[in-house]
């Protein structure tokens, strides 16, 4: 089953189309990742799916709803969104900043109810962040930051979260920590979770679902045995993917690589 | 909340409701009014002829006509220092809106153009149609000031790279300088030179009633337009695509900001002229405070632009007496080392 399709959408801005004609249909409850190389059009996609961006074609359907004709605030309340380059106010602390997260179900001026208060402190402990939460955003390290911007998307109460590349300039933990996390959200509560990430070996461990992007196209999609395979690899980046298993997911990963040149040879 | 991860135990919510610090906005709206009832006080007070604070208050209180002083209270301070809280708090929250909707920390409507457009066409106006109604002259301020800002924001996002806080304060203060020489030039050929100079100086001495009765309420309203707009700037103070994310219609809230911000600056430009930083200081000054939660720093902008402007006209009048120095060079003389200090921070803090 869907909870968000994409049915023949095109995407530029002004004259130029980055995504041109891509159809798919992202499966509810389960964790779905877009790979593919710098400039094919992945976060535009993803932000034609976050309603930033209109399409210039097509359309996107949330539960077979039209997502620009639905009210953005009824989609804030279905799906909450982390873009590529969130920087906080100076002078923010995590508690105001998770805070906002309740936006989209608040009226009138906006005092915070008991329900928020209940969804806010859930978001800052699921995302470990209990003992930060009156600091200031700018005292904390990079990792620390990312995981106070999902824990106002989390806020948001929303099914759906939609992450653009969560896990880049972390470390090598804690990119592992973002990732177990939105596994936890998964598995435990059925959340949906359609992401944008540069390492494929997270991909393929952490997705149910993956699609490869090149030139603005689906160049293929599926679970990631279907996906991680060496001639995906090559026709999506170009690479000699020497490939093994990994020992925890029991999917595929990419062990090592080399560039192919122009003429396809190594 | 039907999540298995569960929410936990509520915590008190008493001790929650302390985190979000309305009790710092609180206070500083409390110190500021009085703040600013006092220095409205003063301000009526001292003047050439010297009348007593408790004058003031039965002048207020229990007016008659027929005592002088009363007279003088009521047609010349009393104008004069609510024309000069009216454009403080205008300035202020003008300032306030454009740095939360651009995430520009140096917005201001002096830095960003808006003052200069609506004094050119203020000039405009005397030379070519001269004995308009003041009424009329608000509406080509708020014109100017829209004209002032497309041009700054027209050239800022010419230049490669797009708009940056400093290329856009560098197109302002170009846009700035011409438009102020053009009006000049146009008073000098004219020889409308005295009827403008109040306004190129900077000073709320010819505020009238008939002045307030037609702009305050234009500002009223725009104040609570503000303050109603006030929560959604915040979220839009966060990022578009946050926003966006979050359910806000952006386009909407930033016509209305922009509007709302056209019609206070051209205001305030219509009284007092291209006086600039208040916007700037002010709104800086109150997040130090209250935090960034603009529903607070733009209430308590209101309140403190309102009383910076009414001390710069008060000490305006004491520095040099019988002169009278221009109010715009006195802000200025506090807003130069603020902006510069500003710049030098590379506006981290919005």
């Amino acid at each position: 089953m869907s909870v968000l399709e994409i049915d023949h959408v095109a995407i530029g801005y002004s004259s130029a189309l980055i995504v041109n004609d891509l159809s798919v249909e992202i499966p509810k409850g389960q964790i779905s990742t877009i790979i593919g190389p710098n400039g094919c059009g992945k976060s535009t996609l993803l932000k034609a799916v976050a309603r930033v961006l209109r399409t210039q074609n097509g359309a996107v359907y949330l539960d077979g709803k039209a997502i620009h004709q639905l009210k953005t605030k009824e989609v804030a309340k279905r799906m909450a969104i982390l873009p590529q380059t969130a920087t906080a106010p100076g002078g923010l602390t995590v508690f105001e900043l998770v805070s906002y997260g309740r936006f989209p179900h608040q009226v009138g001026f906006g005092t915070l109810q008991k329900e928020d208060y209940e969804y806010i402190h859930w978001a800052i402990d699921v995302t470990g962040l209990r003992e930060f939460s009156d600091r200031p955003i700018e005292a904390l390290s990079g990792g620390q930051r990312q995981r106070v911007w999902i824990a106002m998307a989390l806020a948001q109460g929303t099914d759906i979260l939609v992450l653009d590349e969560p896990t880049t300039y972390l470390d090598l933990a804690h990119q592992l920590d973002i990732l177990l996390l939105l596994q936890k959200l998964n598995k435990e509560e059925g959340r949906t979770i359609i992401m944008v990430l540069h390492d494929l070996n997270h991909a393929s461990r952490f997705s149910q679902f993956m699609m490869a992007m090149r030139d603005g196209n689906l160049m293929v999609s599926g679970n990631p045995k279907e996906v991680m395979t060496k001639e995906n690899l090559q026709k999506v980046f170009n690479i000699d993917a020497e490939m093994a298993v990994c020992p925890y997911s029991k999917n595929p990963i990419c062990l090592s690589y080399q560039l192919y040149d122009m003429k396809g040879k190594i | 909340m039907t999540t298995s991860t569960g929410v936990g135990e509520l915590h008190d919510l008493e001790e929650l409701q302390k985190r979000s610090h309305p009790i710092r906005g609180v206070v500083a709206l409390i110190v500021g009014v009085i703040g600013l009832i006092f220095a409205i006080g003063l301000s009526i007070s001292f003047g050439a002829a010297d009348i007593s604070l408790g004058t003031v208050w039965t002048a207020v209180t229990h007016f008659s006509p027929e005592l002088t002083t009363h007279q003088i209270i009521h047609d010349i301070r009393l104008p004069r220092v609510l024309g000069a809280a009216l454009v403080g708090a205008s300035f202020a929250v003008a300032g306030a809106i454009m740095q939360g909707m651009t995430r520009n920390p140096l917005a201001d409507s002096g830095l960003l153009g808006l003052n200069s457009g609506a004094a050119f066409m203020l000039a405009v106006c005397f030379a070519f149609f001269p004995g308009l109604p003041y009424m009329f002259l608000i509406l080509c301020s708020f014109v100017g000031a829209g004209l002032g800002v497309a041009i700054v924001y027209g050239i800022g996002s010419l230049s490669k790279g797009g708009l940056t806080p400093m290329r856009l304060v560098l197109a302002g203060a170009a846009v700035s300088a011409l438009l102020g020489a053009l009006g000049e030039g146009i008073a000098l050929y004219y020889r409308i030179g005295q009827d403008l100079a109040f306004w190129y100086a900077g000073g709320v001495s010819g505020t009238k009633w008939s002045h307030l009765q037609i702009l305050s309420p234009w500002i009223f309203v725009a104040m609570i337009g503000a303050l109603i707009l006030s929560r959604s700037i915040t979220v839009l103070s966060l990022g578009e695509e946050i926003a966006v994310g979050l359910g806000q219609r952006t386009a909407v809230v930033k016509v209305w900001g922009m509007i709302i911000v056209l019609v206070l600056a051209g205001a305030a430009v219509s009284v007092v002229g291209a006086v600039g930083f208040v916007g700037l200081i002010i709104p800086h000054l109150t997040r130090y405070i209250v935090g960034h939660d603009y529903r607070w720093i733009i209430s308590c902008s209101i309140v403190y632009g309102a009383l910076l402007v009414v001390l710069a006209d008060l000490v305006a009048r004491i520095i040099n007496p019988p002169y009278e120095t221009p109010i715009g060079a006195l802000i200025a003389f506090i807003g130069v080392p603020f902006f510069l200090y500003l710049a030098r921070k590379g506006g981290k803090e919005l």
